[in-house]
């Protein structure tokens, strides 16, 4: 049959009435041909698993050499709670260890600041010293296991405490793997954590790279995150350009602060978001992985293929689970995380179905990790590499986001780049009119999130929910105290003098916050030490 | 207490109702129960273009007369969406560390439908905030890019910021803010352009200058970083003093009561009419007839005009 | 009478996620209504300072850390300070149900789960404000009407 003959064909047929846009609003037809990607050609749009341009993979054999990591973000309470969690998830299976803060925390705050009020505990674990760091993983050889920490303005100090941490246990700092998230441009975008203004946030981070480039080179200093501008109510499609974009960013930093970029490109690692739309997903963990090969290794002249490989941890998207029959979340996350594993992911967070709720009851969390043990043991879909490559769909979208993406590029070029973008608010508005927007088409009922706008239930959830009880915020005051007595005073003057001073002179802070950390500095007296010297952030405010 | 006793003590909750009541047409007649005990406040506007970090430098000048032990009120207008009649009022944000300081007021008021950068209500809010014990009061014009010239019949004051890149956005507007002009800011004075945008302003400000006898000085400043704001506070307060010593300030307090006796009077008669006089459906009818040709719009409403005389004699 | 009804949305304590204050916040003004938006990070102090001196009918805070229980008990205490009870406090956010219960016996006026539709928020909201608040006698001497959308 011709292709005219069919058209009129489809003409006659009733269709529902819906709209059939993808959950980000792109347009989506009711069936795609080669005509939909003229001009492919495989060898050099595609490529082959660990080849240039990376589309199908980063690595040659991808899951069949090693699986993903399953690495479940946890934390909570005090850090002698959270380490027996972490004792449950590693016996039940979890590959690598994935650190949620508490507020507190995040903000470079300790646990008896009064903004702290309320707060100690309650969305992650509480870390004021390394002695809560050595609290936190006592019996986890960090020799063997990677961690991911999800921190901020403070990561130079939970980094050193990490390491800190390795030094007692007698693991060399060159031995330690895993991640910081260290990305402070999409926090002045979308996640809202921040302490300091932009320009001492950078140099924070250069340093760092720096530092890890010499001493902790299995470390990857930055985790480019997309997952909170997703959450945050962004598209797809400004998740992946925004996010590309700060990465470039960070590579320019470092160039500018005299890395060569083989030096500190390969340890930079990426975090997206898994969101409803299963192939938009799929496109967009692909698009990813081109447009970053093509950029560093043209526009930033990376020699290194490791500089050139977009490797990513993922989340399913915590902003689609529902409160409304709680059970339906897990398999929302099931599909969520089936378009990670089919987009590549290197490692996954999937989402607890009482997360609405509270962080994770050890039941749920099991179950959450079952989830991606089923993906991987059950279902077959590790067996064969970017299944869907080829696909006239699937490589039409990931085409139309990476144009997507290259117009997103140009017009923060336009405005001068990511900080002065950030400073007019452009990345802000960008993403509240997204949110609103798609709350408007919810509401409207173009779009559906089961459980809330389409098949509504009168029910009242009987789930069980993780409750954190007031005395750990009275406990973990009590040890603070506690140890401010103990610990040598004089030598902690010392060491946060002479971090002052390096904040000040422009040497790396790294080895200065290492100092402070060893003589047990808390996390709020570094971080206030810094804040004297750098000043603080006020964002401006944007609808 | 009455509400106008603790107004007229200083108390936050008393100015905040009042200032409602008068916003909403509630109660006016608070107005004149209060008019006697105003006149006091110095009045400074702060107007410029959207981004010129107007909010910013409010913040800045307020901390500066806070250590001089003054009592601050500040107006921030922000704009009513045309659509919805509703309206974000975010300028707070950028004054957080002083919204708790017991010498200090803020409102943020919607400029609902008003054109000129201010509310409808905004110098009764000013009289209330006068009559409440403020030695000075800041007003913040909405800056969303049209001309704002309504700042200066409230203001003894007024300030116009620019900052170095709103160079050739401003030149269409540039003109008006000139005229209104007591002080000229160059805020972000660190970036680039700067020094460019100053000169302009020089050159634009000389003819003025001879004219008044007020050397319109011309400041640089980085609210930001807190650069700037002693000299300008000085520049503040020198314009008064200049206006106090030329007798200016009562000249021009006395031509402002007198377009505010104006304005009033027209307000009356505009509600009157609406009220009382014009009956709508008439008028709808006849549009009938001035759609038609039968009637023109100029003789009808001389028609009622004459009606409306009249009817008061 | 011509009365807007005044709202405060207030992100109080260090929990950054302001999508949802954001998105109510749109959606009020949307329906009229003059919002007063305080910007992330606040403290108790300065929220119910703000909600006095721009003399809100409502305060609408949103948490989703977890630190509901101090921080609503905070607000209605310095609102009972103020004098200022009369303002009704509402909030939205992750709020398990028995804490909801126990919220609501302490004065917090209403509460919004994840997935609410904004406009049963405004609907509440169009309800309710205004209705405790103590007024001087009302002298409604003129009418002027809210402008209104243009149909042309």
């Amino acid at each position: 049959m011709k292709r005219e003959e069919w058209d009129k064909k489809l003409g006659t047929c009733k269709e529902r009435n819906f709209e059939f846009t993808t959950v980000s609003g792109l347009p989506t037809k009711v069936v795609y041909t080669p005509d939909d990607i003229t001009g492919f050609e495989h060898d050099r749009d595609l490529g082959y698993p660990g080849e240039f341009p990376y589309v199908r993979g980063v690595y040659t054999n991808m899951y069949r050499g090693r699986l993903w990591t399953m690495r479940q973000f946890s934390g909570f309470g005090t850090p002698r709670d959270t380490n027996k969690r972490y004792k449950y998830l590693l016996k039940h299976g979890q590959t690598g260890l994935s650190v949620a803060f508490d507020f507190p925390t995040l903000y470079g705050r300790d646990s008896d600041d009064s903004f702290s009020r309320g707060e100690v505990g309650k969305c992650g674990v509480a870390v004021d010293s390394l002695r809560d760091m050595e609290i936190l993983f006592s019996g986890i050889p960090l020799d063997r296991i990677s961690t991911s920490m999800t921190i901020n303005p403070p990561a130079a100090m939970l980094l050193a405490m990490y390491i800190a941490v390795g030094e007692k246990q007698g693991v060399p700092p060159r031995v330690l793997t895993g991640t910081i998230q260290n990305d402070m441009l999409k926090e002045y975008q979308a996640q809202k954590t921040w302490i300091y203004p932009p320009k001492p946030s950078m140099r924070i981070i250069t340093d760092i790279l720096k530092y890890c480039s010499e001493k902790v080179p299995r470390w990857n200093t930055i985790s480019i995150s997309g997952y909170h501008i997703r959450e945050a109510g962004s598209t797809a499609l400004q998740e992946l350009a925004f996010t590309l974009k700060n990465g470039f960013t960070y590579v320019e930093h470092g160039m500018a602060a005299g890395l060569p970029v083989d030096k500190f490109a390969p340890r930079l690692s990426f975090f997206f978001n898994a969101h409803l739309d299963f192939f938009e997903e799929i496109a967009k963990y692909r698009a990813a992985r081109r447009i970053w090969a093509h950029m560093m290794r043209e526009k930033f002249n990376a020699q290194d293929p490791r500089s050139f490989l977009m490797r990513f941890h993922t989340q399913t998207a915590g902003c689609t689970l529902t409160a409304q029959q709680p059970e339906n979340n897990i398999m929302r996350t099931a599909y969520q995380a089936l378009s990670a594993v089919l987009g590549g992911t290197q490692s996954l967070h999937t989402n607890s179905m009482d997360e609405t709720y509270a962080l994770p009851t050890e039941k749920a969390v099991k179950i959450a990790l079952r989830t991606q043990q089923l993906l991987a043991y059950e279902t077959g879909v590790a067996h064969t590499i970017d299944p869907l490559g080829g696909s006239y769909y699937v490589e039409a979208l990931t085409n139309e986001l990476e144009k997507g993406a290259n117009e997103y590029f140009e017009k923060i070029d336009r405005l001068g780049g990511v900080i002065p973008a950030i400073e007019k608010g452009f990345f802000q508005k960008e993403i509240s009119r997204s949110a609103y927007k798609y709350q408007k088409a919810l509401e409207k009922h173009d779009k559906y999130h089961v459980g809330v706008n389409i098949f509504e239930e009168e029910e009242k959830p009987g789930i069980e929910i993780l409750k954190i009880p007031p005395e750990v915020e009275r406990y973990q005051i009590r040890q603070l105290r506690k140890l401010r007595k103990e610990r040598n005073n004089r030598r902690v003057k010392e060491a946060l003098g002479l971090l002052r001073k390096a904040a000040r002179d422009g040497g790396n802070l790294m080895p200065r916050i290492l100092d402070c950390v060893r003589e047990y500095t808390t996390l709020g007296e570094m971080c206030s030490t810094l804040k004297e010297e750098f000043d603080v952030y006020h964002e401006p405010i944007i609808f | 207490m009455s509400i106008l006793k603790s107004l007229l003590a200083g108390d936050k909750r008393a100015i905040a109702q009042t200032i409602s009541m008068v916003e909403n047409d509630i109660d006016t007649a608070i107005l004149e129960r209060i008019f006697r005990h105003t006149g006091r406040a110095y009045h400074v506007g702060i107007t410029g273009p959207p981004g010129a970090g107007k909010s910013t430098l409010v913040n800045a000048i307020s901390k500066r007369l806070l250590k001089k032990n003054k009592k601050i009120g500040i107006i921030a207008v922000d704009p009513t969406s045309p659509f919805s009649g509703g309206a974000l009022l975010g300028d707070r944000v950028r004054m957080t560390d002083l919204a708790l300081h017991e010498n200090i007021f803020i409102r943020s008021m919607a400029s609902r439908g008003s054109l000129g950068g201010l509310a409808q209500a905004t110098k009764d809010a000013a009289l209330v905030l006068d009559a409440a014990g403020m030695d000075y009061i800041l007003i913040e014009t909405i800056g969303v890019g049209q001309v704002e010239l309504d700042i200066a019949e409230v203001c003894d004051t007024t300030v116009v910021v620019l900052v170095p890149e709103s160079g050739d956005s401003i030149q269409a507007m540039k003109a008006g803010l000139l005229e209104i002009a007591d002080i000229m800011v160059v805020n972000k004075g660190d970036r680039e352009g700067c020094e460019r945008l100053v000169t302009e302003l020089k050159f634009a400000l000389e003819m003025r200058e001879q004219k008044s006898g007020w050397p319109y000085p011309i400041m640089k400043t980085t609210a930001t970083k807190d650069e700037g704001i002693e000299e300008l506070v000085s520049a503040v307060e020198s314009h008064a003093g200049h206006l106090v010593k030329t007798g200016s300030l009562e000249k021009e307090r006395k031509s402002k009561l007198l377009l505010r006796v104006h304005e009033l009077i027209e307000q009356k008669i505009r509600l009157h009419l609406r009220e009382s006089f014009i009956r709508e459906n008439e008028l709808v009818k006849l549009v009938d007839r001035i759609y038609k040709r039968q009637l023109s719009p100029y003789r009808v409403a001389e028609r009622i005009t004459k009606e409306l005389v009249r009817s008061s004699r | 009478m011509y009365k807007k009804i005044r709202v405060l949305v207030g992100k109080p304590g260090l929990d950054g996620h302001d999508r949802g204050a954001k998105v109510v916040a749109a959606a009020l003004r949307d329906a009229g209504m003059e919002v007063v938006y305080t910007g992330l990070h606040q403290t108790c102090e300065s929220i119910v300072e703000a909600a006095v001196q721009e003399d809100v009918d409502i305060i609408g805070l949103s948490i989703l850390s977890g630190a509901h229980m101090t921080i609503f008990s905070r607000i209605l205490k310095l609102l009972k300070a103020k004098k200022a009870i009369d303002i009704l406090v509402i909030g939205g956010g992750i709020i398990p149900d028995d804490d909801m219960k126990r919220l609501q016996r302490m004065g917090v006026r209403k509460l919004f789960g994840p997935g609410t539709p904004t406009s049963e928020i405004v609907d509440w909201i169009k309800a309710n404000a205004g209705k405790s608040k103590k007024r001087p006698a009302k002298k409604t001497r003129r009418t002027r009407r809210a402008p209104k959308k243009s149909t042309k």
